[in-house]
């Protein structure tokens, strides 16, 4: 069995040298899902315990004001806003996402502890929706963060997010949401991607 | 109701006024030289009671080789407002800063040097990203920044996306048979 030390380390290079200390420069790791009956049980809890990370990242969010509230009440699925990304499994990227945002969604969701999920909410998530020829707003999230479900339009009604937060359950429960791996299995794929759009990257490389 | 007689009149006698037109009775545009602005705008708002500087904005004249920028003063007594416009080099892109009028003034004068790429010498923080992070490019509100082009090189475009010409699109869907459009 390797000892920590053997494992390679991210290198950190735009932070500075003051800073290295602070942050851990270890790699994200795959922790594979144990088959079986545990593994069941487990991912009913997880479906049906989702806690959305508190952060509008574009005008999508706006609709997860009426999800929350009576009319159409997502509490009663077990899904509610948390207010910090260590408290939270499921991360909905409210549209179209410019690249100043996409940094700090980045930045969220690596702080998020897995198993986690991405939905991708409204068309700028898939194609770039309406802003796909702009200067500065991302095209296809799954390029830059591992996206379980995506809910088409613009904007979606709080109906069909409740419609993607069923379909993101059944996934969890087929055992297909594997995004955290994902993410670690392909981290280089990933941070190359970022940083080709983020140039002033000055956080840690990994910053779980 | 304003005297735009009276008012240029007024302003003729200190500054070359090149042209004033009244576009609504409470709009009006007053057009002069660069280097006359700082003081027509001072003399607007300490004589003529346009004491609000609602917005400054930017026109890319890019056939004229030129960026007209345009203040937009507001007189709360009379209800008028009046736009003073200039007119620039497009290949050398320099205003004089206006934060001695309007401390304010330094936040416009940041978006308008990283939008349209206009250098505002003096002006506090004008060399600070304003809305854009890292931007490398072009300033991307000038009109021969090719943003279509630029979002395809970076942004990893879906394939597969279907687009319509809107005009050509209305054209076949709504008038069909209609040579004549």
């Amino acid at each position: 069995m390797k000892t920590k030390t053997d494992k390679p380390v991210l290198p950190n290079l735009d932070l500075p040298a003051s800073d290295k200390g602070y942050f851990c420069d270890a790699r994200p790791e795959v922790v594979e899902p144990v088959k079986g009956i545990w593994e069941n049980f487990l991912n009913w809890g997880r479906a049906n315990s989702l806690w959305i990370l508190g952060f509008g990242t574009g005008c999508g969010a706006i609709e997860l004001r009426p999800l929350m509230t009576s009319r159409y009440d997502m509490y009663r699925f077990g899904v509610q806003p948390r207010p910090t990304p260590r408290q939270s499994g499921l991360f909905i990227i409210g549209g179209y996402a410019s690249v100043k945002t996409l940094k700090r969604i980045v930045r969220s969701y690596e702080q998020m502890q897995g198993p986690k999920f991405v939905l991708g909410l409204g068309s700028c998530t898939v194609n770039g929706g309406m802003y796909w020829d702009s200067y500065n707003t991302i095209n296809r999230l799954d390029q830059y963060i591992p996206v379980d479900v995506y809910i088409a339009g613009c904007m979606p009604r709080p109906e069909a997010l409740l419609a993607g937060i069923k379909a993101l359950k059944q996934r969890i429960l087929d055992g297909e949401a594997e995004g955290a791996n994902d993410y670690a299995r392909n981290f280089d794929w990933y941070k190359a991607n970022q940083k080709k759009i983020i140039t002033d990257w000055n956080m840690p490389d990994y910053n779980w | 109701m304003v005297d735009l007689k009276a008012l240029r009149a007024e302003m003729d006698k200190r500054y070359k006024v090149i042209e004033i037109s009244e576009q609504r009775t409470d709009l009006a545009f007053l057009e002069c030289d660069k280097i006359d602005v700082p003081d027509a705008v001072a003399y607007l708002r300490d004589h003529e009671g346009y004491v609000h500087l609602s917005f400054i904005t930017c026109v890319d004249r890019l056939e004229d080789e030129q960026f007209e920028i345009v203040y937009m003063l507001r007189n709360h007594e009379k209800k008028h407002d009046l736009g003073v416009k200039t007119k620039i080099d497009r290949k050398n892109p320099v205003m004089d800063s206006m934060h001695n009028h309007w401390a304010a003034v330094a936040t416009y004068q940041r978006e308008l040097r990283e939008m349209f790429g206009i250098e505002f010498p003096g002006s506090p923080g004008v060399n600070r990203p304003f809305a854009l992070e890292s931007w490398a490019g072009p300033p991307p509100m000038r009109r021969d920044f090719d943003t279509r082009k630029y979002s395809e090189e970076t942004y990893f475009p879906r394939p597969g996306r279907e687009t319509h010409d809107p005009a050509e699109h209305m054209k076949k869907t709504q008038y069909p048979g209609r040579a004549d459009l």
